[in-house]
Order: structure tokens, then C-alpha cells, then sequence
């Protein structure tokens, strides 16, 4: 049977799938350049250091203004963020969708646009529909700065990843391997650090539950290993994920603590990995579940790690967004 | 009082024979071999063919007149080649009484464009639980029954709605999916639902409850219509109830020949419909089962929406796309033109199709039938332009496509209600009435 072929011309507008990825909005690490990811994690390392030296006020911002807006719950993100954001000394404000008109029944883009209206120049969103950041992203003219967006993304999470695995790796990503465990269908977290670590030449194996692995997540460059322990052997690196109590009433789980003896990353399994390799996790950690209490507080984990990196990350990426955007704090200073 | 208005220089739509077709007083009186003369209309060789039916519309009134109106959906139906359309009853309030029924056809005799055949609740209020007055309602005027949108969760319901409906004759036409398999996903499970982290719906969702509808018609006996079939398994399921001669008939929708779920994009929301598009093996057996007979009419799936209600985050924003002003060029872009089926074929997918699943009367190119009538260039091509569309709604994933087939002008029951601005004798020229 001939196949129907036709020219697809560039979207005209009417529909709303152009995908705004420039340097003013992070979205996610989708389509992100080997160069482009080096260029920001040299940037967070500067930051990094800066913010482990005496002098903590890093001031390249001033006079931008940022809104963290999360319409989900976070701590450490949102954190994180407001934590990058003073020491770069920009104005900075936060809302969660708790106290906002969105329950007053005013549309996503409608509320962002207010707050845009108020001179806002950057805004960091957290929402749980995917895609979110995006659609804002061909709406408004703010830099948006995805804070996590549904089970899509959550870019400066991945970064973090990577500026963790740098550290440790010296630097080198090719030729290594890392393990992702646990709940792949539903983690954003997972989606970003496949798109960072495939652009940087790291090979990913993932792992999980059948009815947590997503169909043709192969298709991301990514292989899929059968047990914890096929996909840790001969790992540099394991990153377990979070897994929410609501799987199980979901009905796609049984129990945690068979979840914790199919899938948990433990002292046993950690050995299956290289001798210096290390644990990742995003956060929250549900100790004794997805990953054992002994390998959290154990040699081999960097999990504070990732998240003091988090901070040095998030100022990288607002910079990056505020220099691309013309801004008085952004242009220039580096 | 009654003019007589004469098409000259026309091609058959089925014979391809050169005819010139003379109306009076809303009915076809003569068709004959072109003759020589150059009185009337010259159709420069434009193919003329009984008008379209659309036995799958959503004209929002009662109700979400914001989204659409039954003069507006019914000008879009003539504007894309229709003379009568099936409406669905997932309105507000829900037309499930025969009062709503008869409000549907007055309005649609007031200020449509084309014919209304409205469809009717199978439930009171499409909960799924108790039977809607189905005789009443067939009585008033309903052609059918239907919990579009809101499948009939409950396999009892659904045999006794097939046990009941069954002397009036009229089919139970099924929105297949299973609600609990669907979850709260948004679009195709696959790949692309994947990479967006949008949660999928299973081509199974669908095709279970086209499997055990099929084993409820062989119980019942009833008449079952499935509705825009997407996927492979449901074809399945269709070919294997007409191998086993049950009265079980199907239709599918342009968008799931056109497009795969990769139409999705970066969270288009105008790719969003329910059924969801799919895999490239659902597209292409959506094609097999057009070719070998098993659907036996297409429809369009007519949604439309408000930009607003589209402008949301994708699982936030309602399911559905526009069709009726695309649907014969993308028919003949996607069928006709690679050559799947004759021109003929996909004519009668949209003409004989639909009006032997609702038992309508058949519409001839003969004199003494109605004069339902399109006359279009197969060959002509067009882009897309939501702004021209008549219809309300502007969501369609097919902006900015050159398609192939244009209709020039319809008449319904004599009267002009469409003429294309490409088209050389305006719409008061083409009136006969």
C-alpha cells in the first residue's frame, strides 16, 4: 500500500506547537547541545566554588526581578531557587497556587500574565501539567525557567545531576554508564537526566517495575535492563527515583517493602557497580524503600551533593536566561 | 414562484458521464447527457454528486453556543459538501427527552444550513444508568441513540439499551472506550506520550469495549454503530462481527488516515481528540479497513472548540478538532489520491454510507430526488485557512495543509448554501427556489 505523502508545512500559528526553546527560557534538556550543557555546567561550577568561598553575595543580577511560581508543592526546589536568586542579588518574589487566583478560577496564562504585567523579567514554574512551561514559554514574553513540569521535565534538576557526575567523573562522561531505578513512567527527573546524559555521551540503562516503565522509552537512547541488578553491574553510577505511595493505590505497585526487595538500591547491589561509583537520588528519599538508610548516609552517596550543586546550577541558568534576554544584571557579567 | 436553475457540463459523480441536471421546486427534474446548449450553470467539468452526510457532528446547541451553534456547525456542513449531519446529544442540557429533540430540529429548520438528524441519549442525563424514553425519542425525530463522550460503562445498561432499542430499528452508536483502562490519559500511549510525559491511553482502552459490544449484539440481536474507530484492534473486533453476520456497522474519521500521534508534537492541543490519534500501524489499518469494506462510512468528529478552551496546558484542554470544512479534500488527499479507493468509493463512504446505518432513505442523482446536491473540483488545490472556516471553531491540526478537492457549491433541498469565493456565479445565482 503507497503510504500518504504530503508536504507538512511549518505551523501557521493557530495551532500551538512551536517549540520556544531559546537560550531566555530553559524548558528542559531535550535537544540540548553537548556545548551548550558544557557552557552552563562550567558557569555552575564557577558558582559552585564562588559559593563555597567566604564571600557569598554574588550580585550578578541585580536589577532583574524573578517570580518563583509554583502550582505544585516543593520545598527544596523552590528553595533552591529563591537561595540562587538572593545571592545573586536579584529582586525576587514566590507563590504557590495555595494563595492565587488560580482557584478563583482564572486561567493559567491569564495569572501569569498579570504577573508579568508587574515587570517581572524571569519565572521560575513548577506546575503539574506537562508541558506547562512550554505553552507558557510561546505566551508570554518573560523567560520562563521550568521548576518541573509534570511527568516532562525538570532541567535544572538534570543539570544538577550533571554537574555532580562531573565532579566526580573528572569530567569525563564518555564511555560511562549509569543506572536510572525505579519509577521511569512518572519522573520528570528521569526524562532530564536521560536527555543531559545522552547529549553528553553517557549510556543509560533504566530500570523498574514493567508497569513503571513506560512504553518505547527506548526511543530516548536509552536500554532497558530486566532486573536492579543487570542494570547496576558494572554501573559508574545508579540514581535512584522517588516513588510515591500513590503507585500502590494506583494499583501498580504491591507493597513498599516488596518494591524495597525487587527493586531498592542496597549495600549488595551497590557492590554489583564499580568500585568508585556513586548514588544519586533527587529527593525526597523514602529511606528503607528506594534506597536503603545504609547506602543514603553511606561512602558512595552524593546526595547532598546534588543538592548543594543545585543552588550553583539554578544561578547559572538564571543568568544564562537574563543575559540572553538583554537584562541590565545579565548583560556582561561573567 | 419556483425557478428552475439548470447545471450544465457536470461529471457524474459515479459514471463520470458528462450531464447537465435541471432543479425545480427543491427536487432534481431532469438529468441528461450534456447537450450543447449554454443556458444555466457551466460546471466546467466539476464533479456533481448527492450531498454528504456526516453521521458524527457535535453542533453545541443547546447550550455551548460560545463553541459553536447549530447555524454556524450546519453552514460549515455546507461548506464542506454536507447536506445533513448527525448531531450528538452531549450537550447542555443533554438531549435526552423529545422535547430537546424537537428543539434540535426546529432550530436546524430555522436557521440550518442542511439537513438535522439529531441523535439521541441512550441514558437520562448520558449517566449510564437508567434508559432514556428511546421510543419517544425515535418518535420525535432521533435517529439514533448515543452516550457520546460518556461510554456506557455498565454491560448491562448497554444490553438492555440494545434489548430496548430494538423496535424502533434504530442503532445504538458507541464512543468505545474503557473508562478505567483510559485513567487520566491524554493522548496515545506510545513513544510520543513518553517523551512529552503525557499519561497515554491505550489503543486497548478502545477496542475491549468494541470487542465486548460485538458479544452484546450477538446477545441482543440489537443494531450497533461504532463510532470513529481508531485502532487496529477495533477493526478487528468490526471485520469479526460482520464475518458472523451481526447487525454491527463501524465509521472512522479523516484525522486517524491523516496523522499519527507524532502529530502531537510539542503538546499541540489541536492533536487532541478522543480517540486519540495513534501508532503508524493504527493508520495504516485504518486505510485496510477502508479498502476492504469493513467501514462502512466515515464521519467527521466535528468538535469545535473556543480558542480559549484549546489555549490551556495539553491535559487541561478539552478533547476535540473541527472537520467538516476538510473532510471530502481530506478524503481525496488521503484516500483517493494514493489510491486506496476510486473517487466513487469515498463518495459513497460519506453518501450511501451513513444513511443505510441510519436506515435513511438513499439520495439519488435522479429526477424526483431531493436536491442535495455537491458539486466539487477533485482536483483543485487549497490551504487550509482557520480564519475562512464557517464554523466557530478553529481547532484543527491541519492549518497551513494544501489538500486536494474543493468543493465549489452545494445545494440542499434546491437551495444554494454554499458557493466558494473560487467559484464564478455567486449564491444567488444557484437558487432554484
Amino acid at each position: 500500500m503507497p503510504a500518504v505523502t504530503m508536504t507538512t508545512p511549518a505551523p501557521s500559528g493557530a495551532g500551538n506547537f512551536l517549540r520556544p526553546q531559546t537560550p531566555r527560557h530553559l524548558l528542559g534538556l531535550e535537544g540540548m547541545s553537548r556545548a551548550e550543557l558544557l557552557e552552563i555546567l562550567q558557569d555552575a561550577q564557577r558558582y559552585r566554588d564562588l559559593l563555597d568561598g567566604p564571600g557569598i553575595a554574588v550580585r550578578e543580577l541585580e536589577g532583574v526581578t524573578v517570580c518563583n511560581a509554583f502550582f505544585e508543592g516543593s520545598t527544596r526546589t523552590r528553595i533552591s531557587f529563591e537561595l540562587s536568586e538572593e545571592r545573586l542579588g536579584a529582586t525576587t518574589v514566590s507563590f504557590s497556587s495555595i494563595d492565587s487566583s488560580t482557584a478563583k478560577g482564572e486561567s493559567l496564562l491569564d495569572t501569569l500574565r498579570v504577573i508579568q504585567s508587574m515587570r517581572v523579567d524571569l519565572l521560575v514554574v513548577r506546575h503539574a501539567s506537562s508541558g506547562a512551561c512550554a505553552f507558557l514559554a510561546r505566551h508570554l514574553e518573560a523567560g520562563v525557567i521550568n521548576g518541573g513540569d509534570g511527568q516532562h521535565e525538570h532541567p535544572t534538576q538534570g543539570l544538577l545531576d550533571l554537574l555532580t557526575l562531573r565532579q566526580v567523573w573528572q569530567g569525563w562522561f564518555e564511555g560511562r554508564r549509569i543506572a536510572i531505578v525505579g519509577d521511569i513512567s512518572h519522573s520528570r527527573v528521569a526524562r532530564s537526566a536521560i536527555h543531559g546524559l545522552r547529549s553528553m555521551g553517557t549510556d543509560v540503562t533504566v530500570t523498574g517495575p514493567p508497569t513503571l516503565l513506560p512504553i518505547g522509552i527506548e526511543e530516548l537512547g536509552v536500554s532497558v535492563a530486566p532486573t536492579v541488578e543487570d542494570a547496576m553491574r558494572g554501573a559508574d553510577a545508579v540514581m535512584g527515583l522517588r516513588l510515591q505511595r500513590e503507585r500502590m493505590e494506583q494499583g501498580l505497585l504491591a507493597s513498599p517493602g516488596e518494591y524495597s526487595r525487587v527493586w531498592g538500591i542496597n549495600a549488595a547491589r551497590v557492590e554489583l557497580m564499580k568500585p568508585e561509583a556513586v548514588v544519586l537520588h533527587p529527593g525526597p528519599v523514602n529511606r528503607g524503600v528506594e534506597l536503603a538508610s545504609d547506602v543514603m548516609d553511606g561512602p558512595r552517596s552524593v546526595i547532598f551533593e546534588q543538592v548543594t550543586n543545585g543552588v550553583a546550577v539554578r544561578c547559572a541558568v538564571l543568568k544564562r536566561c537574563a543575559a540572553a534576554m538583554g537584562l541590565p544584571g545579565g548583560r556582561g557579567a561573567l | 414562484m419556483s425557478r428552475r436553475i439548470v447545471i450544465r457540463d457536470a461529471r457524474h459523480w459515479r459514471t463520470g458521464e458528462a450531464i447537465d441536471v435541471a432543479i425545480e421546486n427543491g427536487a432534481i427534474v431532469e438529468v441528461k447527457p450534456s447537450g450543447t446548449g449554454s443556458d444555466g450553470l457551466d460546471a466546467r467539468g466539476a464533479v456533481l454528486a448527492p450531498g454528504l452526510m456526516d453521521p458524527h457532528v457535535h453542533l453545541r446547541e443547546p447550550g455551548q453556543a460560545g463553541k459553536e451553534t447549530i447555524e454556524t456547525g450546519t453552514h460549515a456542513a455546507g461548506a464542506g459538501g454536507f447536506t445533513s449531519v448527525a448531531c450528538m446529544p452531549n450537550t447542555n442540557p443533554v438531549v435526552d427527552s423529545p422535547a430537546w429533540v424537537e428543539w434540535v430540529l426546529r432550530r436546524a429548520a430555522e436557521a440550518g444550513f442542511c439537513r438535522v438528524h439529531p441523535i439521541a441519549a441512550v441514558t437520562v442525563g448520558q449517566k449510564g444508568e437508567q434508559l432514556a424514553d428511546l421510543a419517544a425519542l425515535a418518535a420525535a425525530g432521533a435517529v439514533a441513540f448515543s452516550d457520546d463522550g460518556l461510554p456506557v460503562m455498565s454491560a448491562e445498561t448497554m444490553r438492555r439499551a440494545l434489548e430496548y432499542a430494538r423496535p424502533t430499528g434504530r442503532p445504538i452508536v458507541c464512543h468505545e472506550e474503557d473508562l478505567t483502562l483510559r485513567g487520566r490519559g491524554h493522548m496515545n500511549e506510545g513513544p510520543t506520550a513518553t517523551r512529552l510525559g503525557i499519561r497515554g491511553i491505550p489503543a486497548a482502552a478502545e477496542s475491549v469495549m468494541v470487542w465486548r459490544d460485538v458479544e452484546l449484539a450477538a446477545l441482543t440481536g440489537g443494531r450497533l454503530h461504532l463510532a470513529h474507530l481508531s485502532c487496529a484492534g477495533s477493526f478487528e473486533g468490526l471485520r469479526a462481527a460482520k464475518r458472523r453476520g451481526l447487525a454491527v456497522t463501524g465509521e472512522t474519521c479523516p484525522h486517524y488516515w491523516m496523522l499519527t500521534d507524532e502529530a502531537v508534537g510539542d503538546y499541540d492541543t489541536y492533536a487532541k481528540m478522543n480517540p486519540p490519534l495513534r501508532s503508524a500501524r493504527d493508520r495504516e489499518a485504518t486505510i485496510d479497513a477502508i479498502v476492504d469494506g469493513t467501514i462502512d462510512c466515515l464521519a467527521t468528529d466535528h468538535a469545535p472548540h473556543t480558542v480559549e478552551d484549546k489555549r490551556q496546558p495539553f491535559d487541561q484542554a478539552p478533547f476535540g478538532i473541527v472537520g467538516l470544512e476538510t473532510a471530502l479534500a481530506l478524503t481525496i488527499t488521503g484516500l483517493v489520491k494514493p489510491g486506496h479507493v476510486s473517487l466513487a468509493r469515498a463518495i459513497e463512504l460519506w453518501t450511501e454510507g451513513p444513511r443505510r446505518v441510519f436506515g435513511l432513505p438513499e439520495v439519488k442523482l435522479a429526477a424526483g430526488s431531493p436536491a442535495d446536491l455537491v458539486l466539487f473540483d477533485p482536483a483543485a488545490e487549497w490551504t487550509v485557512d482557520p480564519p475562512r472556516f464557517q464554523t466557530k471553531g478553529r481547532n484543527t491540526p491541519f492549518t497551513g495543509w494544501r489538500l486536494q478537492g474543493l468543493v465549489l457549491a452545494t445545494w440542499c433541498g434546491g437551495k444554494a448554501t454554499w458557493a466558494a469565493p473560487e467559484w464564478k456565479p455567486g449564491l444567488a445565482q444557484l437558487s432554484a427556489r
